[in-house]
């Protein structure tokens, strides 16, 4: 899980969608610093296009906990996340009772324990959560990282990086196989944590014109995309289509420039 | 026990992650067969039970395969949840700032000290040394934040996040030996220090843990077969 948050891909796409943010409108509460006195609740510091973010609101609302949004201008991080997560500064940060948890993917795990009576997000056999874990891992460093270059490249290069991209979610498509969801007749931890796809992907390809996930090379995880989509507590938190879509049309505007 | 018996660890001398691996087991008294794998020439046993990343450390149990050290040691401590000592906290909170810590080691310390040995040039071993000693600093604080006093990350004894720092020592021992680079200075990080020996001295370690030459004289198989124009000592 680590790697998803540094690999180049991801590091990359969270500072265009920082410095996207200094000219974009969009705007909303933005937590200053205060007293690090415990407080009582559950707060996400996220950012509205974040796909690693809102990993953790589908968690949250899976197990029907209430949770602050703090919307993070990631090219001026508020206080209060810098001191929540000293160590990367990244989003999303958990704040439960004032107990700081980063990293995405630990997060949601975190979530599953915390409201252990809740929503079963990791399955319960622990032959099935060590692969949950396993293709969440090779989602995170191998397809994102695979994924990320068919939003710049154009022309013959864009084939290949397309294809390259396809052989990896083709590797994952396997642990759809037979199933309705990754988490099988509803959606598990992997599903949550390769879910952004169903959305993001779309837009990225909308974006490069390209074509990655198709129905007759990807059958299995587009008809998941359709399944997952219509899930409540996704369709509840994804961002909306037409701002998603205009950042990342000006981002790869400004990388090809 | 139920679940016991039938169990394969596939994995490489001189790897940190199949120690780690061992290093689990080993606390949980997990009995199993060790099947040494030549990494520059794959065995079919290894190729079929990690299609994806044909690496090491693979658990096979039953038949069915567990890859990646990290989730490897997380199965075994469920797996084998009544068994031996448990290698994570009960509290999750605890439990994810143990599993955000050991991604920390591997996404930050591995590939730092894998660079001072792989670097080119003195410049470029001096930038990842740098880099080694950011991750040691910040590592020092985890231990202040975890332990709480006590000698060990999980406390009184070795847990998730002891097994995940600690099965990369020999290895920093290996290119303090070969290369002259000081990890734990008692002065900057005095707390790692001093773990780092106790971690050392604990017989899981002495039992599993191979030694620092062993990793030079593999280091250095290594440089030859791939050539590199850095000389160690």
């Amino acid at each position: 899980p680590w790697k998803a948050m540094h690999d180049p891909a991801t590091q990359i796409w969270t500072s265009f969608i920082a410095h996207e943010q200094k000219r974009d409108q969009h705007q909303s509460s933005k937590q200053h610093g205060g007293p690090t006195m415990a407080e009582k609740g559950v707060k996400v510091f996220g950012m509205w296009a974040s796909p690693m973010a809102i990993r953790v609101e589908w968690a949250l609302r899976l197990k029907g906990v209430g949770y602050e949004y703090v919307d993070e201008d990631l090219a001026s991080k508020s206080d209060a996340l810098l001191r929540h997560n000293p160590v990367t500064k990244k989003v999303p940060v958990l704040v439960h009772d004032g107990k700081p948890i980063a990293e995405s993917t630990i997060i949601v795990e975190y979530i599953d324990e915390a409201w252990k009576d809740g929503y079963p997000i990791m399955p319960a056999d622990p032959y099935d959560r060590a692969q949950a874990r396993f293709w969440a891992r090779f989602a995170d460093d191998k397809c994102n990282a695979a994924i990320f270059p068919v939003f710049t490249a154009t022309g013959e290069a864009q084939r290949e990086v397309v294809r390259e991209a396809q052989r990896c979610l083709k590797t994952l498509e396997k642990a759809l196989e037979g199933k309705k969801f990754f988490g099988g007749d509803a959606v598990g931890y992997l599903d949550v944590v390769v879910g952004w796809y169903a959305y993001w992907l779309p837009i990225i390809e909308e974006v490069s014109g390209a074509d990655v996930v198709t129905d007759e090379e990807l059958p299995l995880m587009k008809a998941w995309f359709g399944r997952f989509l219509a899930v409540d507590v996704v369709k509840e938190t994804l961002p909306p289509r037409d701002k998603l879509l205009a950042l990342n049309k000006a981002r790869r505007e400004q990388l090809s420039a | 026990m139920a679940g016991e018996g039938d169990i394969k660890l596939l994995g490489m001398v001189v790897s940190p992650f199949v120690v780690r691996v061992r290093m689990a087991l080993h606390r949980k008294g997990v009995s199993y067969e060790y099947v040494e794998q030549d990494l520059f020439n794959k065995s079919e046993l290894l190729l079929r039970s990690n299609p994806v990343n044909k690496k090491v450390p693979v658990l096979i149990h039953g038949g069915k395969p567990i890859c990646e050290s990290l989730v490897i040691v997380q199965y075994a401590d469920e797996v084998w949840s009544g068994k031996g000592a448990s290698i994570f906290p009960a509290d999750p909170h605890e439990r994810a700032v143990a599993r955000f810590w050991a991604a920390y080691v591997d996404d930050k310390l591995f590939p730092a000290y894998i660079g001072i040995m792989k670097a080119a040039t003195e410049e470029a071993r001096a930038e990842k040394a740098k880099e080694a000693l950011v991750v040691l600093a910040n590592l020092e604080e985890a231990f202040a934040q975890c332990s709480k006093g006590k000698p060990f990350f999980a406390g009184d004894s070795v847990g998730y996040l002891d097994l995940a720092v600690g099965c990369n020592l020999f290895w920093l021992e290996a290119i303090r030996k070969m290369f002259g680079v000081t990890f734990f200075d008692v002065g900057k990080t005095p707390l790692l220090a001093a773990w780092a020996e106790r971690f050392a001295g604990t017989e899981m370690a002495r039992e599993v843990v191979p030694d620092a030459d062993t990793a030079v004289v593999f280091a250095k198989k290594l440089q030859a077969r791939f050539g590199s124009n850095t000389s160690a000592k």
